[in-house]
């Protein structure tokens, strides 16, 4: 009879094998070892970077000598309230919430249409043709629309050879919205806005509706509804989590996009560039980084809203 | 834990440059005193400039003036480009680099913050060659000492078409008050204004002429009721102007497909316009301009002062002044490049970028609140926000 070997080994030599003992024998140390890395990267990169933030928008500058005062006060959120901030606080949230409402009354249909007819080809052109300006810069997209919408570019032409001059005139001569130029006016940015956050809405509202059972509106016909009925009873509800989902994506972008208010729209700042002139031309980072909350407090309670409609469910 | 409190610090101030939110750190002081000989080059000596200000014929084969360098001084050119001022301050503030070319807004922020050293111009035989109206400038001598060698200047001019103007306009009064041009039709919506708060000195200077009972010396050095004055035609301009330049290539595009026709501007746009046969010109209208003027400066830590020597002596005495006029529509620092023949430049190129017109410029500096003038004036600080109020229609 050979010799039965021993239940519990020894333990073995060597730091390396002693240590991958101890982490054995200790399994809650090895759940600990394994999440500390996306822990730290969480906490200091991500939350330590916004804690620093909101650290500097206590602070305040002093107004005569330029300098940055390291002590605590509210004075720069006061500032946030003077007149002419404020106007940059609230142009941004109209245009963010006009262009979400815009692109959701547009994806809606494009949407539905590949949800419940596209098929095979077809379903593969509306794929590409949703991603494909994904792939393309956005520099480039945003310039080339500014050509587009030049006074003397293709769309005007386009109008005078359909002898529309007459709306587009009508549409630019409307007080704040117009402008000498779609270029240079609130319609032309939010033209450009529109364009360019669409498909991040069309996705995941295609995702909603997809998920919508079509017996569900054939039931709703049979039992005497009216396509209006439907839509509004049982199509509309089911696909609100999904247009909620693709109205974070449009509303946040654009909060905080710089680019394309700078370089089609009336040079009135929006909240991005306020952010970028107070931080790099006048160096008052205290107020850069108080204007920075603005679409952090914004989207904090927008996404409160939008997990009560359960829109995280369609993401 | 102590060691885990200042891992924490340390954290903290990294999580900070990071976001570039380093500027509020206290900058280490300290400038080095200044090189009293010259000893062999270190190999390399790294530049922060403007776009087009270091050539080495890779854009135009004809726009060279860095390979002769190199191949006399074995000293190796890196360049950093940098688009504003602000951008030029914050990598001057992070380091690296040996020499920048600053201009009147940049300098001095860079000299108070001890992030450059003075220049010992004994060190640099070509010092004689010089404008002597830019030797003892205020932007780059501070307590008699200068802070580098001047580079290149120019005027901030009057850009406007041939078209509407058959005759060169010969006041600012086109941007800033309504009123029908040549052609018959009303200046609105067809002018523009640079985006910068640094443009209120244009209103100022545009009121030094036609109010002359605010007193203004200086456009830089407002005092409140001269700087309320100066808003004041802003907002008045606010109602003229469609959108504000920022970007030289669109305000290059608003001049051939938006229907701009006059504007403050750069020789840099109104010679690509014209290279492209746009029915454009320039003119420094009676009232004077403001413009700028660069210097290139040493870094207070550079690793390669005797190679940023050599180049700010090779700056002065080579083919660089004469074609960097020619290439950026400016005007050389060293008188000679105009007619010496050592580039393309010639005593006309030189009249057409602004030559003769040196008294007729206010050169760009960051406002300050001791100022000179009167005591006290407004700081740039204030500049900003309240023309980002102007340009929101306040």
């Amino acid at each position: 009879m050979s010799a039965i070997s021993p239940a519990i080994f020894a333990p073995r030599s060597g730091p390396l094998s002693r240590a991958v003992d101890w982490v054995i024998r200790h399994p809650r140390m090895f759940v600990f070892l394994m999440v500390l890395p996306i822990t730290l990267w969480l906490g200091i990169v991500y939350i330590g970077a916004l804690i620093a933030l909101l650290i500097q928008s206590f602070f305040s500058i002093d107004e005569y000598s330029g300098l940055i005062v390291h002590e605590f006060t509210l004075k720069t959120y006061a500032e946030l309230f003077r007149s002419y901030n404020l106007d940059i606080i609230i142009r941004t949230v109209s245009m963010a919430a006009a262009v979400t409402l815009a692109s959701a009354v547009i994806a809606f249909p494009i949407a539905y249409f590949a949800a419940r007819y596209a098929r095979g080809k077809w379903k593969a052109l509306f794929y590409i043709g949703v991603m494909l300006p994904l792939w393309s810069s956005y520099l480039v997209k945003v310039y080339a629309w500014k050509l587009v919408l030049a006074k003397e570019g293709i769309l005007n032409w386009l109008f005078a050879k359909l002898h529309l001059t007459w709306a587009l005139e009508a549409a630019l001569a409307l007080p704040v919205v117009g402008g000498n130029s779609l270029s240079v006016s609130y319609l032309g940015t939010f033209i450009v806005f529109v364009y360019i956050w669409l498909p991040y809405m069309i996705i995941p509202v295609q995702a909603a509706l997809e998920r919508v059972p079509a017996p569900l509106l054939e039931a709703a016909a049979d039992l005497g509804a009216t396509p209006g009925q439907s839509f509004r009873m049982v199509l509309f509800p089911l696909a609100m989590p999904g247009i909620v989902a693709g109205s974070i994506f449009t509303f946040s972008l654009t909060l905080g996009d710089y680019i394309i208010p700078q370089i089609i729209g009336s040079s009135r700042l929006f909240i991005g560039q306020a952010v970028y002139t107070q931080q790099g031309t006048a160096g008052n980072i205290p107020l850069a980084a108080a204007f920075t909350v603005v679409p952090i407090v914004i989207m904090g309670l927008y996404l409160w809203g939008a997990r009560k409609m359960g829109a995280f469910d369609a993401l | 834990m102590a060691t885990g409190m200042t891992l924490m610090k340390q954290i903290y101030m990294g999580c900070t440059s990071a976001l570039a939110l380093g500027l509020a750190m206290a900058l280490p002081a300290g400038a080095a005193d200044m090189l009293t000989e010259l000893g062999a080059g270190e190999g390399s000596v790294s530049i922060v400039a403007w776009p087009g200000y270091i050539e080495r014929g890779e854009t135009d084969p004809a726009f060279d003036w860095v390979t002769k360098f190199e191949a006399a001084t074995s000293c190796k050119v890196e360049v950093k480009t940098a688009n504003t001022s602000d951008e030029m301050v914050a990598l001057m503030n992070e380091g690296g680099f040996d020499l920048v070319t600053a201009s009147g807004d940049a300098s001095l922020r860079l000299i108070a913050g001890k992030r450059l050293q003075p220049v010992n111009v004994d060190l640099i035989p070509s010092w004689s060659r010089v404008d002597d109206r830019l030797k003892d400038a205020p932007w780059h001598t501070v307590d008699g000492m200068h802070y580098g060698t001047p580079f290149m200047w120019g005027p901030n001019v009057l850009m406007y078409n041939t078209e509407a103007f058959p005759e060169a306009p010969t006041s600012w009064d086109v941007v800033f008050k309504e009123m029908d041009l040549p052609d018959g039709k009303s200046n609105k919506g067809r002018v523009q204004a640079y985006d910068g708060p640094i443009y209120i000195a244009d209103a100022a200077m545009y009121l030094m002429a036609h109010q002359p009972e605010l007193g203004i010396k200086s456009p830089y050095e407002l005092n409140e009721d001269q700087y309320a004055a100066a808003l004041d035609l802003l907002r008045g301009q606010r109602t003229l102007v469609s959108r504000y330049w920022h970007d030289a290539f669109i305000q290059i595009d608003d001049f051939k497909n938006e229907g701009v026709v006059a504007s403050s501007s750069w020789p840099f746009q109104v010679n690509l316009l014209q290279a492209d046969s746009a029915k454009v010109a320039s003119v420094i209208p009676e009232e004077g301009a403001t413009g700028w003027a660069d210097t290139l400066m040493l870094h207070a830590d550079s690793e390669h002062p005797n190679c940023a020597y050599m180049f700010m002596e090779h700056s002065l005495n080579s083919n660089l002044q004469s074609d960097l006029s020619v290439w950026f529509g400016a005007v050389p620092s060293v008188p000679e490049a105009c007619t010496d023949g050592s580039g393309m430049q010639n005593a006309e190129g030189c009249a057409t970028n602004g030559l003769g017109d040196f008294e007729r410029i206010n050169f760009w500096r960051t406002p300050v609140s001791k100022c000179d003038s009167q005591g006290t004036c407004v700081p740039y600080y204030r500049w900003v926000s309240d023309y980002i109020g102007v340009i929101g229609g306040r």
